[in-house]
């Protein structure tokens, strides 16, 4: 039996993870306006950000900075990873975003169920 | 010319002529001069390679490799020399009667038909030619693909959707069916190779054999077994060249002369014979041809009639093949050359009467042999070799059936045989007597007054009954190819 | 000089056109930018003949970027596989790029088409990345950069549903990169590494846990969602009928066959064979591959946009893909492998042939092709041998691959499987034939205009691709050997 006192504390931060993702992929799934479907996605996306971070963490470690006085650190690799991936992030939304912007020109709405009835009548 | 370079020649000379029909196609004699032209040095290129086939040569030429270990391979051997001989041959007076025919009934397309005309003959040779079972199904595939255009010449709906039948069948049993039974026999002994004896023994036993056996001959949907034969009928849609040519002999042939390449090569005859589970083949065959017969019977279109008389009679040699004794299935090979020469010539019979009196149905036909002596007498020659009455090529291969029959005492096939006689009998006969006898009821029709066909169709209708005939009393090579096949 | 520059080979395939890229948005001039790309395709695809020629004799390639050594820095590893695969992008993406410039110029405004060229370059250089590295962070990085541009690709449609089809797989990509990632975070929790072949050594002792079969679920989903697999291929239909003729030929011919390679890789080289005793993925793959060609292939049937009906046809090709990989043998695989190429030349050859048909009526509707057979010969004639291909006539590479997916069913005694396989054939036959019929048999409205064949710059590619099915289709000797020494190296490497 696990001893909830003290599990839940300690894996705080993956169950924010886990929160963050199923909130973030049910506002990707339920939402119907497409800047909250961004927005959801960024949200799936930071969740995974937090549990690289996450796991770099050492009990007690310090910066990984190069000192004779640090015995333990951080482990540096996911928060370089995650750089990387913040990057896509961006990247993506402003590409989802710029989409979004092309589709209200040409549609007049970013309700997806208004888009998928002008659809429907396009064909 | 060494026989492997003849092999490849006898292939590749219809698919240049294909090329010239094209070429030629603005010009309507030039074109026809071509086919015939072809027509005439493919039949020389395949029968230069009969005395080799008959010295116990079996020439072999490889074309690539195209999966390791699996190639394109091209052997004669004698029951592909005899259906490449029959398919030859014939395509030089189908030629000469579509000439007649195809302006006669001033068709469309002409180019077209006369080029995949040639690719069908290239690939028939093709099947008839080749050394292994891939080979064979590759030629088997091209000649539905190109048949196709034949078929919904007319481009009407009916013809289309007719089309739609004819390659729906063909290739669904083709690909569904045969291409597993192939690939199946791959599996289990790693080659393809047609052999004496067959490949199979030692490495596929017990039941597997008889799905196997069912996979291939419901695979070979051009020996129209029941009940996969609608797209014969179907195919008559087609005009009379395409029907006589290739419904009744080459696509036909090409299906019953893989059903007995596969019994005697792949399976082997002697390895079949000592299975319990496989008999189930001469039942179905047996169903086919009684059930066909009476189809026929019923069917006043004359080339319907002449459709369902040709699964009939396919499905004899399908029979004779699967009775497994040495004497049917030199029946069997016969057979295949006895009935093309005799459908052949009932169906240009039949085009001729279209072309010359625009009559289609068998009751239209009360007292047309006194317009049409020649298309009529020929078509009552061919009936009787259908039937079986000698001196016709029939009587000779449905003897040799019978014989091999009873050397096993199979009394089911016996007993198909003679009722199917009284039946072929039964659709055949009357057509004969009323167009003889029967005075004439078209006096209001338009086209009444109307003679013989042109000439070029005549000409070639009256060559096939007389070669029925020669068949009888010339039977030598037939028979000595026969014999080799079953290697006795 | 020539030694030092083909030991850089690996860095080169990917580093070329990711620089080539900016020269296309700074030059600004279509037709110079449509150089850059056709050159630096052109050179990628000699990279890829070199490597896959020093991979045949003197084994895989490792190469260490910026001589960090592997584990730690990036490794880029190239073997038999990596090579194949990225024969394969090279090959067609330099033969659409002959193909472009016409219809590029047709179907995208004027002062757009540099950045087509630059995105393309970009999708070009992420596909090559992610055959080419070893290292599972690096991959997701790639598979970004393919995937960020071929959204930016599909969306230059010219029609407005190219927008929405965009954004839809932009979110469905997006997710799928997400899990990827969320799968190798739980990966490298568990070993501390993201090196492919680190991991490989690593993943044994802790496979049984579930945070490693987690991690599996993840990433299959991940990738699955990338690769069209059924039931996530959603996005796929419209992101391929709506996208410009020319980005629906390179992308149906390259990105699912990218997208399969990640998940060989993942299973045979990372986790290895054991692991479907663990988890029954197989069994799941094989179902799902049987629906996919089942269903697909009918839903085809329906359909009376050309691309639409070839991208579902496409669903329905990636199922048999993912029916060989669940088959586990060595001739599954080889299967799998061979119909990466032979998929890549059938639709990258009816793509082209669309394309072409596009460029001429301005519609790939079925119906408005009536009478096209007449009209444009060598193209509808491509179109009919690509459509041999598809369906597995002999003489075609379509076949090839058929027969192999079939032995290796056969091998299992999976029967069923073998015949939905060949139904599923058939299937593919009607929804090819309703083509054939309405191009072929049915006349061309007195409405129409008459229209001619395409400019031969449009013609040779396409007849490239076509001359491929058959040359490959006749003579298998290099792409079965190929496959088949990349499948045992996957099946035997496994530890």
């Amino acid at each position: 039996m696990m001893d909830l006192s003290v599990e839940i504390p300690g894996l705080f931060n993956y169950w924010i993870v886990i929160i963050l993702m199923m909130a973030g992929f049910y506002i990707v799934i339920s939402h119907g306006n497409l800047v909250k479907k961004i927005v959801g996605l960024n949200v799936f996306q930071v969740s995974v950000f937090t549990l690289y971070i996450s796991m770099s963490k050492i009990d007690g470690g310090a910066a990984p900075i190069l000192d004779e006085t640090i015995k333990s650190y951080s482990n540096p690799l996911p928060h370089v990873l995650i750089l990387t991936a913040i990057v896509v992030g961006v990247a993506t939304t402003a590409l989802g975003l710029a989409l979004i912007v092309r589709i209200r020109d040409a549609y007049g709405t970013i309700e997806e169920d208004d888009i998928i009835e002008l659809e429907r009548t396009d064909t | 010319m060494s026989p492997e370079n003849a092999i490849l020649w006898a292939i590749a000379v219809p698919l240049i002529g294909s090329i010239g029909i094209l070429l030629t196609g603005k010009i309507a004699n030039l074109r026809e001069t071509v086919t015939l032209v072809t027509a005439v040095i493919m039949f020389l290129i395949v029968g230069s390679l009969t005395h080799i086939v008959l010295s116990g040569e079996r020439p072999s030429v490889t074309l690539f490799e195209f999966l390791p270990g699996l190639t394109v391979t091209f052997t004669v051997e004698p029951l592909g020399m005899l259906f490449g001989l029959i398919a030859s041959g014939l395509w030089i007076i189908n030629s000469i009667y579509s000439i007649g025919y195809m302006r006669g009934n001033n068709e469309g397309n002409q180019t077209r038909f006369y080029f995949f005309f040639a690719i069908a003959l290239a690939s028939a040779v093709g099947v008839s030619f080749a050394g292994n079972m891939l080979t064979l199904f590759i030629c088997y595939e091209i000649l539905t693909l190109c048949t196709f255009p034949l078929v919904t010449h007319s481009g009407k709906p009916e013809a289309m959707k007719s089309g739609r039948t004819y390659l729906g069948i063909l290739l669904g049993t083709s690909i569904g069916l045969q291409l597993l039974a192939i690939i199946w026999t791959w599996h289990a002994t790693g080659t393809l190779d047609f052999k004496a004896g067959g490949i199979l023994d030692g490495h596929v036993s017990g039941a597997a054999i008889s799905v196997l056996l069912f996979l291939y001959m419901y695979g070979i949907g051009k020996a129209a077994l029941m009940p996969i034969h609608r797209w014969l009928p179907a195919a008559m849609v087609a005009p009379t060249p395409v029907s006589a040519l290739l419904h009744a002999v080459a696509v036909v042939k090409a299906g019953v002369f893989t059903v007995v390449k596969v019994i005697v090569y792949i399976f082997g005859y002697e390895f079949l014979a000592e299975q319990l589970t496989t008999n189930w083949l001469v039942y179905v065959a047996g169903f086919t041809i009684l059930a066909a017969s009476i189809v026929a019977l019923r069917q006043d279109n004359l080339k319907r009639r002449l459709a369902y008389s040709t699964i009939s009679q396919l499905s004899y040699v399908v029979m004779a093949a699967a009775i497994l004794a040495p004497l049917s299935i030199m029946g069997a090979v016969l057979h295949i050359a006895a009935h093309a020469v005799g459908k052949i010539t009932l169906f240009f019979a039949a085009g001729s009467i279209y072309t010359a009196a625009h009559k289609t149905e068998v009751s239209q036909l009360n007292g047309i042999g006194r317009k049409m002596p020649w298309t009529m007498g020929a078509f009552a020659i061919a009936a009787l070799s259908m039937i079986g009455v000698p001196p016709t090529a029939g009587f000779l291969s449905k003897w040799y059936i019978l014989m091999g029959a009873l050397s096993v005492e199979h009394y089911f096939a016996i007993g198909v045989i003679v009722l199917s006689t009284l039946l072929n009998t039964g659709y055949f006969i009357p057509v004969i007597y009323n167009a003889f006898f029967k005075e004439a009821d078209d006096k209001d029709d338009p086209h009444a007054n109307h003679g013989e066909a042109p000439l070029p169709m005549v000409i070639a209708l009256t060559a096939t009954a007389i070669a029925t005939v020669l068949l009888f009393f010339f039977s030598g090579l037939p028979l000595e190819l026969a014999t080799q096949v079953v290697g006795k | 000089m020539s030694a030092t520059l083909s030991a850089h080979l690996p860095a080169l395939q990917v580093v070329l056109p990711l620089i080539a890229a900016p020269f296309c948005v700074i030059l600004r001039k279509s037709a110079a930018a449509w150089f850059i790309a056709l050159v630096f395709s052109w050179v990628s695809l000699g990279i890829s003949i070199m490597l896959l020629e020093q991979v045949l004799t003197h084994g895989p390639i490792s190469y260490l970027l910026g001589s960090w050594p592997a584990p730690w820095g990036i490794e880029y590893k190239v073997d038999k596989l990596s090579a194949f695969i990225m024969l394969i992008v090279t090959s067609i993406g330099s033969i659409t790029m002959i193909f472009a410039p016409k219809s590029v110029n047709l179907e995208i405004p004027k002062d757009r088409v540099y950045l087509f060229y630059t995105m393309y370059l970009l999708t070009f250089a992420g596909l090559l990345g992610i055959t080419i590295t070893g290292d599972a962070f690096n991959l997701f990085v790639f598979l970004e950069i393919s995937s960020l541009s071929s959204y930016v690709l599909i969306s230059l449609g010219s029609e407005r549903n190219a927008l929405t089809a965009a954004l839809r797989y932009l979110i469905l990509g997006t997710v799928g990169a997400t899990f990827y990632i969320i799968g190798v975070g739980l990966m490298y929790q568990m070993t501390g590494t993201l090196n492919i072949a680190d991991l490989a050594e690593r993943l044994p002792e802790v496979a049984e846990t579930r945070t490693i079969l987690v991690a599996l679920g993840f990433v299959t989903v991940g990738i699955g969602l990338k690769l069209g697999l059924f039931p996530l291929h959603v996005w796929l239909p419209n992101a391929y009928a709506y996208a410009p003729s020319v980005v629906t030929a390179f992308l149906a011919a390259t990105a699912t066959k990218v997208a399969v390679y990640m998940l060989l890789r993942v299973y045979f080289t990372i986790f290895g064979t054991d692991i479907f005793a663990a988890l029954p993925i197989d069994e799941f793959l094989l179902v799902l591959g049987l629906i996919a060609i089942v269903t697909m292939s009918g839903v085809a049937i329906y359909q009376n946009n050309a691309k639409r009906l070839l991208a579902y046809s496409s669903v329905a090709q990636v199922g048999y893909m993912v029916i060989g990989i669940s088959m586990v043998t060595a001739t599954g695989l080889t299967a799998t492998i061979l119909h990466l190429f032979n998929h890549a030349m059938i639709k990258g050859a009816l793509f082209l042939a669309l394309a072409a048909v596009f460029y001429r009526i301005k519609s790939v509707k079925i119906d408005d092709m009536a009478g096209l057979g007449k009209e444009m010969p060598y193209t509808m004639a491509a179109f009919v041998v690509g459509g041999f291909s598809l369906v597995g006539v002999p003489l075609t590479v379509g076949f090839i691959s058929k027969w192999y997916l079939i032995l290796g069913a056969l091998e299992k005694g999976w029967w069923p499987v073998a015949a939905l396989i060949l139904f599923s054939s058939l299937l593919a036959v009607i929804y090819f034939w309703k083509v054939i019929e309405v191009a072929y048999f049915k006349p061309r409205p007195e409405s129409a205009d008459t229209v001619s064949d395409v400019p031969l710059s449009m013609l040779i590619p396409l007849w490239v691709l076509v001359g491929a099915n058959i040359f490959f289709g006749t003579n298998s000797n290099l792409t079965v050997s190929t496959a088949m020494g990349a499948a045992k190296a996957l099946i035997g490497g496994a530890p």
